[in-house]
């Protein structure tokens, strides 16, 4: 039984640089296992899915890019707020994306001008082609039994997503007002969780937990905390506070590495001693990053590092780790 | 292949009137800069440093516990050598009020702060922040109190952001649309839905259906208000971006030995040349090595394996697998720096050594900067 069961909205946010784009496809590869159809969309022009799955640069047009295991199929949309203007005054005022219409407001640079002028304005339109997404139905069945975007950074997550709040002060009514209400109630619904991605270092786990902080004081949904390119400690436990002090017992190592047939020159035998000391040090720095994030008391997480750059076949490796842990 | 040239830290310190460290999200640029500062001003310059968003220890070990918008003296930085250092973080909003209060008078400017695009625009338009902070590098500049202006970039998605943004508000303030918006603000307003232009008329039908009159009102106002403001916003832009290709200006690329890190720091070398701005240099922050090149990683594992089996010396088995994975991951991370290097060949390099810990202090700070400045550049891998 997954964790989110009844959760249809992931959204993936966290620190630049802790794979936060790695993370939001291993969840939806795992959400797609067992004959599931799950949306992963991304909204900041990167194109971090293509280039994740190996794909040309993905079109404003869901394409399948995965087949998860069991069946299941991952599609994805990179979605562009000029385009999702469009998108949304076909859909609301029946304005053909080729008509005149749009191509004069092209022309004019009004889409442009639009999607610039008020940021909160281009978020309404992202987040809202994310819950078009979430809620597009054929015959009263939903297309899609979940969608995972990989959203902005922890330091900008909370204006993406509070986007009644931003448009507040520019449109009071009208039908702007009415669509961010409408985005806003599905965000803020047990229908969405949002998901925090930290590595075991001190700034990402200190955006981690202001991060929750701000998600909450604004109502929005806080999902679990994925630790992701998790280490195992190598050194045994009972050596680690030692190895930190500098204080291992070089003698020993050295009868041991003569045992390893290694030749135990002092020079070899100090050069490794610092190298356990490092690494116990940074031991000694993950233990007091996870303890940290445990007082925040959501479910968390852990991701193993992948030692090469990762691909499809890494990517199924870490859905079936977070499948395993109940995250989906 | 023959090794990169080895970027000469110290000369660079000596000689800069602006630095600028550039880079892309997460790869240590804050502290690159901080680092570069001090050494500076520790070698006799009168160095201020500006940063965006410095993690929270690290600002307050330099003394920035407000965001005040003004140069503070960094406490603890040695200044026998007759230099020393400031520290500010940009407040963004504030500066660009700054600028507003400098272009308009006190009703205009009131105007102006009041309208909620305003208010949007000057706090979170996508290029604010890069504008804001090359305002902000300008103005220092200008007072003439500093030999070394020490310039932290924007955490944004990509480095090239930096250069781009201030011509993208320029370009925006210049665009077709804004020129549309005001001709009915001119006009006083109410003759908004007079103007006739089959462009117009159809702008807005739609607009106002699906955003409302007052919404339109409200941009209509703000751009009017601006107006006055365009001629100088256009200036300060070509100003700053002057500033940057002038003598004395250099930048410093800051990268992770990672591979989405060093395609960043590739491009930013690559516009850098397009754009004749000089690059000092690549800093390669976050590198591992091992401290023994002697014990390749398959004999450490092989010998790993033999006390497994013979038993015992749990400790030095560990110990040996530590080290097999510290020297492997140096040779991942110098095959990319070689593939920088490869297609970069004339960019100076130099390396800074992996920290267990994150720098919060100004001896870390002082030992970054002399890890930079020692010249470590393409060692010899194991």
């Amino acid at each position: 039984m997954s964790d989110f069961a009844d959760v249809r909205l992931h959204v993936v946010t966290g620190k630049g640089g802790t794979g936060k784009t790695t993370v939001a496809a291993a969840l939806a590869l795992a959400l797609a296992s067992g004959g599931r159809r799950v949306l992963l969309a991304e909204v900041e022009g990167r194109q971090g899915i293509a280039q994740l799955f190996d794909t040309p640069p993905l079109p404003y047009a869901e394409r399948r890019v995965a087949v998860a295991p069991g069946g299941g199929e991952v599609h994805a949309l990179a979605i562009d707020p000029e385009d999702a203007l469009l998108d949304y005054l076909h859909m609301f005022y029946k304005l053909s994306p080729t008509g005149v219409a749009a191509r004069s407001l092209r022309r004019m640079g009004a889409i442009e001008f639009a999607t610039t002028v008020a940021p909160g304005l281009r978020d309404v339109l992202l987040t809202g082609k994310v819950k078009e997404a979430v809620v597009r139905a054929v015959k009263g069945r939903p297309v899609y039994d979940a969608v995972v975007l990989d959203g902005p950074p922890t330091g900008r997550i909370v204006r993406f997503l509070n986007i009644s709040s931003e448009m507040g002060g520019l449109a009071k009514v009208g039908p702007l007002k009415t669509q961010s209400d409408g985005v806003m109630a599905v965000l803020r619904s047990p229908q969405t969780a949002v998901h925090l991605c930290t590595l075991l270092e001190e700034m990402p786990v200190q955006e981690t937990i202001d991060g929750v902080a701000e998600l909450q004081a604004v109502g929005l949904p806080v999902g679990g905390v994925v630790v992701n390119a998790v280490r195992a400690p190598v050194l045994p436990a009972t050596q680690l506070a030692a190895a930190e002090r500098g204080e291992l017992d070089h003698e020993l190592l050295a009868d041991g590495l003569l045992k390893a047939g290694v030749d135990a020159s002092d020079a070899l035998v100090r050069a490794l001693a610092a190298e356990a000391g490092d690494h116990a040090t940074r031991v000694g720095l993950e233990e007091r990053g996870r303890d940290a994030l445990a007082a925040l008391d959501r479910p968390s997480y852990e991701l193993p590092l992948l030692t090469d750059t990762v691909d499809l076949g890494g990517l199924y490796e870490l859905a079936g780790s977070l499948r395993a842990q109940g995250m989906a | 292949m023959s090794a990169p040239p080895v970027m000469d830290v110290d000369a660079v310190l000596d000689t800069a009137k602006i630095l600028v460290c550039c880079g892309s999200g997460g790869v240590g640029k804050t502290t690159t800069a901080a680092a570069l500062a001090l050494r500076a001003a520790e070698r006799g310059r009168r160095t201020v440093v500006l940063t965006i968003d410095p993690a929270r220890r690290l600002a307050q070990s330099m003394g920035l516990t407000e965001l005040d918008n003004t140069p503070r003296t960094v406490a603890g930085a040695d200044t026998a050598a007759g230099g020393s250092l400031d520290a500010m973080m940009l407040d963004m909003k504030r500066t660009f009020d700054d600028i507003v209060l400098a272009h308009a008078d006190g009703a205009k400017a009131q105007a102006i702060f009041e309208n909620p695009f305003y208010q949007a625009l000057s706090s979170s338009f996508a290029g604010t922040q890069e504008y804001m902070a090359m305002e902000k590098l300008g103005q220092l500049k200008a007072t003439g109190d500093y030999d070394l202006i020490v310039v932290d970039t924007p955490p944004t998605r990509s480095a090239l952001d930096f250069l781009d943004a201030p011509e993208r508000l320029t370009t925006f303030l210049d665009g077709r649309m804004i020129r549309i918006l005001l001709a009915p603000a001119k006009a006083g307003g109410k003759a908004y839905f007079k103007v006739v232009t089959t462009g117009f008329t159809v702008f807005t039908s739609v607009i106002t259906r699906i955003i409302g009159a007052q919404v339109l009102q409200d941009v209509s106002q703000f751009v009017g208000s601006l107006e006055t403001m365009f001629g100088g916003f256009r200036e300060r832009a070509q100003g700053t971006y002057d500033l940057l290709k002038a003598p004395g200006t250099a930048f410093v690329v800051v990268a992770a030995p990672e591979r989405d890190a060093l395609r960043e720091a590739a491009y930013f070398v690559e516009r850098l040349a397009e754009e004749s701005m000089p690059l000092a240099g690549l800093v390669v922050n976050r590198v591992h090595r091992s401290g023994t090149a002697v014990l390749t990683p398959e004999r450490a594992l092989a010998g790993a394996q033999s006390l497994d089996e013979q038993g015992g010396h749990e400790l030095t088995a560990a110990v040996l697998r530590l080290h097999a994975d510290r020297v492997s991951l140096a040779a991942r991370e110098r095959r990319l720096q070689e593939r920088f290097c490869g297609a970069h060949p004339g960019v100076p390099v130099v390396e800074v050594a992996a920290l267990p810990g994150d720098v919060h202090d100004l001896d870390g700070l002082r030992a970054v900067g002399e890890d930079l400045a020692s010249g470590v550049a393409a060692a010899v891998p194991a």
